[in-house]
């Protein structure tokens, strides 16, 4: 084995790969267990592709198929019940960790410069996931796969001037229908790969940044370790506690994730009497909702999403890092969490003029949270300095301000 | 790299070597645990089981007629010999490429079961007058199924069957 791997080494860099990527790469020691979640998200996307390659096998992508090829696998295959439970559940697991593990890159400033491309890089990550996961939620052709489907690809006709044919275009039918279906399964087994290969891309720009850290400061080289086994084990010791939640889920309650009206095969003459998205599309379909203008709704949905990305810019303290040393940006964190929440609940329920006056609200939270940042943080930095910073912060402060001085110099 | 991360070698290697290798022997174990449940969807599932065994009422056959029944996919000829045919089997082991008694092929000489793909590549011979000829390749088989002359290399394979009634065979799993 050594030989053979003496032989590799000569002709491609695997041992040094390993070495300065994995074993001996620098991390941070104080790094928490919020970092944990990027490994998981890297581990659940890994379970999803097993699962649903095996799935494909004795799925059928045909409309007078799919519903009974999903009971085939359920009742006929071996293991097939454990195989799709394992997929549906992995669904909602990707959501959580990759929901969590934003949080954390939120609430530490893990978004800031240097690290602006691999917030942005997670940002396609979350749409491609959505994608798939629109896409995917489609091929089990149950009530709620249809009418989700239809209701989602109608909003594209809002699209100025050319809805109806963009829309029509899409489904390659006048409704969702047959060619919908297969589009769909195609894509959805594609989408999963170009996730591997953003994934990728994403962690390349990590190992060129580095983590971040619960401080926030950067830390001097002495006070990173390496990665071999500090965080290898830290990281299966976290897979262990998420692999005992989600087990609990597969194996004991597999329905939980699973809406009922599904259980029934799509009917495209009867819409159920409540759709309702899977709960990690809620936030954004309460927001939908809440505007009642077409165009305007769509937009909001998708203004949503995508305003994440302009974070780094809307932030514009000078303290580094994120909450730990920022109250008034710790408060907002806070607020804008209760908030989607709030959203997620207001999206699962009937529309009432209760819940559309909460959804409002809770939509406009929502966005000021983001708009009113820029003016926040400069004021909090202000207030932050005439009360005097921790000795670190001040610290760093003025090193980068040196380093910034011998550049500016060269 | 900090001062205080130690990385010298320990004292006792055989601890820490013992330790290596029992994770490795568990996580290898619980690879191979997880990997099962893959690996077997991949067999074939109960419904196909369920249409693994085929019973054949023989029935309507007269003598000297042969009909093609299904068996996990594949055909299966069932040929009702006449007492010409059956004596005529008899005197012979087929030939020098797969020498065989006709006794050893059936289970009552009256009726011949065999798998009808031919052994060479796998078509479907058609019958004769006395036996069957591959359209494909040429192969010839008589009428105990032994193959006389062609490129085949065994006689026709005889499927697992037993006879369940006086005229009903039962052709079982492998």
């Amino acid at each position: 084995m050594g030989q053979l791997i003496k032989w590799i080494d000569a002709r491609f860099p695997f041992s040094k790969f390993i070495k300065d990527e994995l074993t001996d790469y620098p991390t941070p020691r104080n790094l928490s267990y919020w970092w944990n979640f990027g490994f998981l998200a890297g581990f659940v996307l890994m379970l999803q592709i097993i699962s649903g390659i095996f799935l494909a096998m004795h799925y059928k992508a045909d409309v007078a198929l799919a519903f009974d090829s999903i009971e085939h696998i359920m009742r006929e295959v071996n293991y097939g019940w454990l195989i799709r439970y394992l997929h549906s559940t992995g669904a909602s697991a990707f959501f959580a960790v990759i929901y969590i593990h934003m949080a954390r890159t939120l609430y530490y400033g893990s978004y800031r410069a240097p690290r602006e491309l691999m917030w942005w890089t997670g940002q396609g990550l979350l749409l491609l996931l959505m994608a798939t996961a629109f896409m995917g939620y489609l091929l089990p052709w149950g009530q709620m796969s249809y009418w989700g489907a239809q209701v989602i690809t109608s909003l594209f006709g809002a699209t100025p001037f050319i809805g109806e044919q963009v829309v029509i275009w899409l489904r390659g039918d006048f409704t969702v229908g047959d060619a919908t279906l297969t589009r769909f399964f195609v894509l959805h087994y594609l989408f999963p790969f170009l996730i591997v290969g953003a994934v990728i891309i994403h962690l390349v720009a990590l190992h060129f940044v580095k983590s971040s850290n619960p401080s926030g400061i950067n830390l001097a080289d002495k006070d990173n370790i390496p990665f071999h086994p500090y965080f290898t084990i830290k990281d299966l010791y976290g897979l262990g506690i998420f692999l005992i939640i989600f087990c609990y889920f597969v194996f004991f309650q597999p329905e939980t994730f699973i809406e009922a009206a599904n259980n029934i095969p799509a009917n495209p003459m009867q819409t159920p009497e409540h759709i309702v998205p899977e709960w990690y599309f809620l936030p954004f379909y309460a927001i939908l909702r809440s505007i009642p203008d077409l165009l305007g709704g769509v937009v909001g949905m998708l203004l949503s999403v995508l305003i994440f990305a302009v974070m780094p810019y809307l932030d514009r303290s000078g303290i580094p890092g994120g909450a730990r040393n920022r109250p008034w940006y710790r408060i907002m964190f806070y607020v804008f969490i209760v908030d989607v929440l709030v959203l997620g609940y207001v999206g699962a329920q009937a529309s009432s003029d209760l819940m559309l006056i909460i959804g409002r609200v809770a939509t406009l939270i929502y966005f000021l949270a983001f708009c009113l940042l820029p003016f926040i943080s400069r004021k909090e930095e202000q207030w932050l300095r005439k009360r005097g910073l921790p000795v670190e912060i001040e610290e760093l402060l003025r090193y980068e301000s040196q380093q910034q001085e011998k550049k500016d110099d060269v | 790299m900090s001062d205080d991360v130690i990385k010298s070698e320990p004292e006792d290697c055989g601890r820490r070597k013992f330790l290596e290798k029992a994770t490795g022997a568990v996580a290898g174990a619980g690879i191979a645990a997880a990997s099962w449940p893959f690996i077997s969807s991949m067999n074939p599932s109960t419904d196909i089981l369920a249409k693994a065994e085929s019973q054949v009422e023989l029935d309507g056959i007269v003598p000297g007629e042969m009909q093609t029944v299904e068996w996990q996919g594949k055909p299966v000829f069932i040929l009702r010999r006449t007492e010409e045919q059956i004596a005529k089997m008899s005197d012979s082991n087929g030939s020098s490429k797969d020498p065989e008694p006709d006794e050893q092929r059936v289970q009552q000489s009256e009726w011949l079961v065999v798998i009808g793909l031919c052994t060479h590549l796998g078509c479907v011979p058609n019958r004769t007058a006395d036996g069957w000829f591959c359209p494909c390749h040429g192969s010839v088989y008589d009428n105990s199924g032994r193959i006389l002359k062609g490129p085949a290399p065994r006689n026709l394979d005889l499927p697992p069957y037993e006879f369940i009634a006086e005229n009903k065979i039962l052709i079982r799993k492998a």
